[in-house]
């Protein structure tokens, strides 16, 4: 696994925060732009309510919100591989749907939902949920015509053909897709509390705008970031025990 | 075992018949190959017997039996292995017995392993497929074949993709495998000395669309070695085969 680092990289980013140090430090105006150092002790000071009240929130809207889109995507997936009528209507849709800009949506649902955690939930499915449907579909379309053919000689079905071989073939790409999809509704439940919300990493960085608390407000950023990494990485890891046969099919 | 009884096929895509009226019979136990220029439609054959493409008319019997409708009266062989990367090589075999359905999983592994054993690969079940060397690969999907328990096999090019010397030696290996089972075997080729070397008779497609094939009886006994080849009726086989298709891609 240590041969796996990317040094360069490695490298690269620390110039970037030695430089983004070195800037703030000349320009010393912490309230637009805090040093990495400064963002460090805000978060170390804003520990108890960052942790106990707000991450707790986001992480609830997040997680509500990633598994009705992930039902939801895999339902239209399969509906889509199953019947050629729900894909003609539906997977043009879904393509033109991604020009829609989500977010601008989000004021809407605050105006239905109010300050619930609804409104929050509804943007990460809207954001989400569209890139799962269609990565997990063209998964089930990557499985082989001629291993197809091969398990019709074998007297196979649709419903053997979709369980012996599109749901694994599929299950490469399933993982893409979740891992596209963490960050993706972090960013939705972010921006939903940031409009209207008592609670949630959204509404903390807010409210430090307000203040003019400009470490406060790059804070619960750095922290959505460390859990959107660490999740994405657990998803790899269980992809890693999983898929084993990648790339080889 | 195998009849065409004035089979007529269309492409959706071609404005004629690629197989029109065509009639042949393959007798139990025989080896029979066909060859011909590729895109001549031979493999159209493979998949109206298989039911991958219907038929526009006529019959097609297998075991005296009309197949329509019918399932797993023929194990197919493509030309790539395809087993599933995710499957082990046990569990690639266990395949066409799941989806027949009707045997337990003790049962299954028991004959998947047994299958093994006999073209060589004991020992190699609880690998995957990607740990195999070309020539394991495609003797695992042969005995993946076997085990549709069909006694009639249509193999379509299996070893087209093997280098040279895998390839000589999965011939004699199918050879011994073919006279220890006594399965019947359609085999399709454009490679005349594979086909000569493989087969009681040779079908040749000698024009499309496809209204009959030319039957050669090849002139050597079984069990054969590759000096047969060598014979000089063999020899004068060979170049009457080479000959005939090279009029045919001229023409």
């Amino acid at each position: 696994m240590r041969k796996n680092v990317n040094l360069p990289a490695l490298l690269f980013l620390f110039v970037l925060l030695v430089l983004w140090q070195a800037g703030a430090m000349g320009m010393d105006a912490a309230y637009i732009l805090p040093s990495p150092t400064q963002i460090l002790v805000r978060m170390w000071e804003l520990r108890g309510p960052l942790l106990t009240a707000h991450l707790p929130a986001t992480l609830l809207c997040t997680g509500i919100g990633l598994a009705i889109s992930i039902v939801l995507g895999l339902l239209l997936a399969v509906w889509m591989d199953a019947s050629p009528v729900a894909e003609k209507m539906l997977y043009p849709l879904i393509v033109a749907s991604q020009t829609i800009p989500t977010t601008a949506l989000a004021p809407l649902f605050v105006l239905w939902f109010g300050y619930t955690i609804w409104s929050k939930v509804l943007v990460t499915v809207l954001i989400t949920f569209f890139p799962i449907a269609i990565t997990v579909f063209d998964g089930f379309r990557s499985a082989s015509t001629d291993m197809i053919d091969m398990l019709k000689t074998f007297g196979a079905g649709k419903r053997a053909i979709f369980l012996k071989l599109k749901l694994p073939a599929a299950l490469p790409y399933f993982f893409s897709a979740i891992k596209m999809a963490i960050p993706l509704s972090i960013i939705g439940a972010a921006i939903g509390e940031w409009l209207g919300a008592q609670a949630g990493l959204g509404y903390f960085s807010r409210r430090m705008m307000t203040q003019l608390d400009g470490a406060g407000v790059f804070a619960p950023i750095v922290l959505l970031s460390v859990v959107a990494m660490v999740a994405v990485a657990i998803v790899s890891w269980i992809e890693k025990k999983v898929v084993t046969w990648r790339g080889s099919l | 075992m195998l009849e065409f009884q004035n089979v007529v096929f269309q492409y959706d895509s071609e404005d004629f018949n690629i197989i029109d009226g065509l009639s042949f019979h393959i007798a139990p136990g025989e080896f029979v190959s066909v060859i011909g220029p590729s895109g001549c439609g031979k493999s159209t054959i493979f998949r109206l017997t298989n039911q991958l493409l219907p038929k526009k008319s006529g019959e097609i019997l297998v075991g005296g039996e009309k197949i329509d409708g019918r399932r797993g009266y023929c194990g197919y062989m493509p030309q790539r292995d395809l087993l599933f990367p995710w499957r082990s090589v046990r569990d690639n075999l266990c395949l066409p017995m799941e989806i027949c359905g009707g045997v337990s999983r003790a049962e299954m592994v028991q004959r998947a392993d047994e299958t093994l054993a006999h073209v060589g690969l004991s020992g190699w079940g609880d690998k995957r497929p990607d740990e195999l060397s070309g020539g394991m690969r495609q003797r695992a999907a042969f005995a993946r074949t076997l085990l549709t328990g069909s006694d009639l096999l249509l193999l379509d090019e299996p070893f087209s993709a093997l280098d040279f010397l895998t390839r000589i030696n999965m011939q004699e290996w199918l050879l011994d495998q073919w006279e220890s089972d006594h399965k019947t075997v359609l085999f399709i080729t454009h490679d005349v000395e594979e086909a000569i070397f493989l087969s009681s008779r040779v079908l040749v497609v000698e024009e499309t669309p496809i209204r009959r094939l030319v039957s050669f009886e090849v002139p050597a006994a079984y069990p054969r070695t590759r000096a047969c080849l060598t014979d000089p009726k063999m020899l004068a086989l060979r170049e009457q085969l080479i000959d005939l298709l090279r009029r045919e891609v001229s023409a």
